[in-house]
């Protein structure tokens, strides 16, 4: 065991990405992330890891300098808030068109615009279903605590580079500005030159002694080859899709309703589940922890259970729950409840809402 | 045992501070901790609040809408928070610029004069602490020796000569706080 340490979430992400043996971290400061180059300006990594810590000139360059860091192979991450992450989306096309390993991080805050700086989830769609132009998917990873925050780091490099993938965790402004006790894993060193060489083929980091050119490129002129390349990165999102699902899912074995709710609402929806049972209804928590790949089967195999209704819970104005129902495909109620702008539930609010939507509607 | 609190004031009075202590203390005794600020411009010399939630089982919501306990600093949040104490719950107040006290007959209601006590003690920085002794006192969910432990945690190394005086304020609190009403 550890040093147990009371930290907000934004810091344990920072601590996490210097112990996740990352090369370099670039980003533009903007609530409620700002934390994350805040800790790390001041744990000053590079004296200790050689980690880069640098604040870009815009979002647009902080993305593009992990388009360049994250092809020679090297651990790369940037961390923002919504209205960033919206200018980082021609970028992140890029890079999953090239197949690059990156680690993107959002603190969600209200939007649409520039919006408030309150926590939000209305970053759902654009977080799994592309959010650039082209059909492309990142692996998004949805923290639901401070431990989490920490946690999903290393677990968000190993994706990415499974899979030569971007991989986002996506938190919210209450996950980031909350403190929690944490614990954190053993620092992982950062591979060596030579040792990234050795480990990714494709990484372009210097002509290898064969002599054989290594591009990386989204582009390709001919639209046959393009045809392919989309084949080909569509049979790896498949893959993951088969293989890399993950939730959680609290008291669903009995459970007559089922929430399912990620992140901050997740949270409060636990809450709610308690006060349900203390009513006598028999209720269930689903928590996606991957919002893509998302846990369909798992809702497939509660609906044959016989789970007679969900609530997707969201801080957004319906944006999973569109996810819920195509894996209920009608064959049991779902609704979605949620609180928009930068509004948080009230426990006691979900249960009113499952009451009056699902079980009374 | 869950403790859910709400602790309100002005920003500045030492509201996250206090409440960042009462979370160490917590974890000192391997218990399940979460502190969630109210954050944003209105903490700019406005109001500032935090929920903290002491527990010894896995932390649900760590946003709520009524309490255990309300610590109460300043009139805007009497206003907010004095309907949302669970009935049976504990409100705590300073009475140093309340003009319209507590009403409500369901809850207990105590008061200390930590504002006052901290003038008199020459360091108005130590006023969160006399109020945290006097909530201690109150409901002495956590150990004294882990709050001790939770100070030396919250505060900088640099300050850590400062320990003693938030001890002293701490027990200031504890003798200082008064029952207003008990239910």
């Amino acid at each position: 065991m550890g040093e147990l340490k009371l930290m907000k979430g934004n810091e344990a992400l920072a601590e996490a990405i210097i112990r996740a043996g990352t090369d370099g971290y670039f980003g533009y400061p903007i609530t409620p992330q700002s934390e994350v180059l805040e800790y790390l300006m001041a744990a000053k990594p590079w004296e200790t890891t050689g980690m880069v810590v640098l604040q870009a000139e815009s979002e647009v360059a902080s993305i593009n300098m992990l388009y360049g860091g994250g092809g020679t192979g090297k651990k790369v991450v940037t961390s923002s808030s919504s209205p960033g992450i919206s200018l980082m989306q021609e970028g992140l096309s890029y890079i999953a068109g090239a197949e690059i390993p990156i680690l993107i991080v959002n603190v969600v805050r209200g939007g649409p615009g520039l919006g408030d700086i309150q926590p939000a989830q209305s970053d759902y769609f654009q977080s799994t279903k592309g959010g650039g132009h082209g059909d492309y998917r990142l692996i998004v990873l949805a923290p639901s605590s401070v431990q989490e925050m920490a946690d999903f780091v290393p677990v968000a490099y190993d994706l990415a580079f499974k899979y030569r993938n971007p991989a986002m965790i996506l938190s919210d402004g209450a996950i980031g500005q909350m403190m929690e006790k944490v614990e954190f894993f053993e620092p992982i060193p950062r591979l060596s030159d030579e040792e990234v060489k050795k480990r990714y083929a494709w990484a372009t980091n210097g002509k290898p002694k064969n002599g054989e050119r290594r591009i990386l490129t989204s582009l390709d002129l001919d639209p046959q080859k393009m045809e392919d390349h989309n084949h080909h990165i569509q049979e790896k999102y498949r893959r993951i899709e088969e293989n890399e699902v993950r939730f959680e899912a609290l008291q669903c074995d009995d459970a007559e309703y089922v929430l399912v709710a990620y992140g901050t609402s997740s949270r409060v929806s636990l809450k709610a589940i308690k006060l349900l049972r203390e009513k006598g209804i028999k209720a269930g928590l689903l928590r996606p922890i991957t919002l893509w790949p998302f846990p369909t089967k798992k809702i497939q195999e509660l609906v044959k259970q016989g789970v007679k209704g969900f609530l997707s819970v969201e801080m957004s104005a319906g944006q999973m729950v569109e996810d819920v129902r195509l894996a209920v495909n009608g064959k049991v109620k779902v609704e979605h409840f949620g609180r928009l702008g930068g509004m948080i539930h009230s426990p006691e609010e979900v249960v009113e809402a499952l009451e009056q939507k699902i079980i009374g509607g | 045992m869950t403790e859910e609190i709400i602790i309100a004031g002005f920003g500045g009075q030492g509201v996250l501070s206090m409440g960042k202590i009462l979370a160490y203390s917590g974890i000192m005794q391997d218990q399940e901790v979460s502190w969630m600020p109210s954050y944003g411009p209105e903490m700019r010399g406005g109001t500032a609040n935090v929920t903290v939630i002491v527990s010894d089982e896995r932390i649900s919501s760590p946003i709520l809408r009524t309490y255990d306990t309300a610590i109460i600093l300043n009139q805007q949040s009497m206003d907010k928070f004095e309907h949302e104490v669970k009935p049976g719950g504990v409100l705590l107040y300073d009475p140093n610029g309340i003009t319209h006290h507590p009403t409500r007959k369901d809850i207990n209601i105590y008061k200390v004069e930590g504002a006052k006590k901290a003038a008199e003690m020459g360091n108005s920085k130590i006023f969160n602490m006399i109020v945290l002794g006097a909530y201690l006192k109150i409901k002495p969910i956590v150990k004294h020796e882990n709050v001790l432990k939770g100070l030396k945690k919250s505060l900088p190394e640099r300050h850590h000569k400062l320990i003693p005086l938030n001890e002293d304020a701490i027990n200031l609190g504890m003798k200082s706080v008064e029952v207003v009403q008990k239910v």
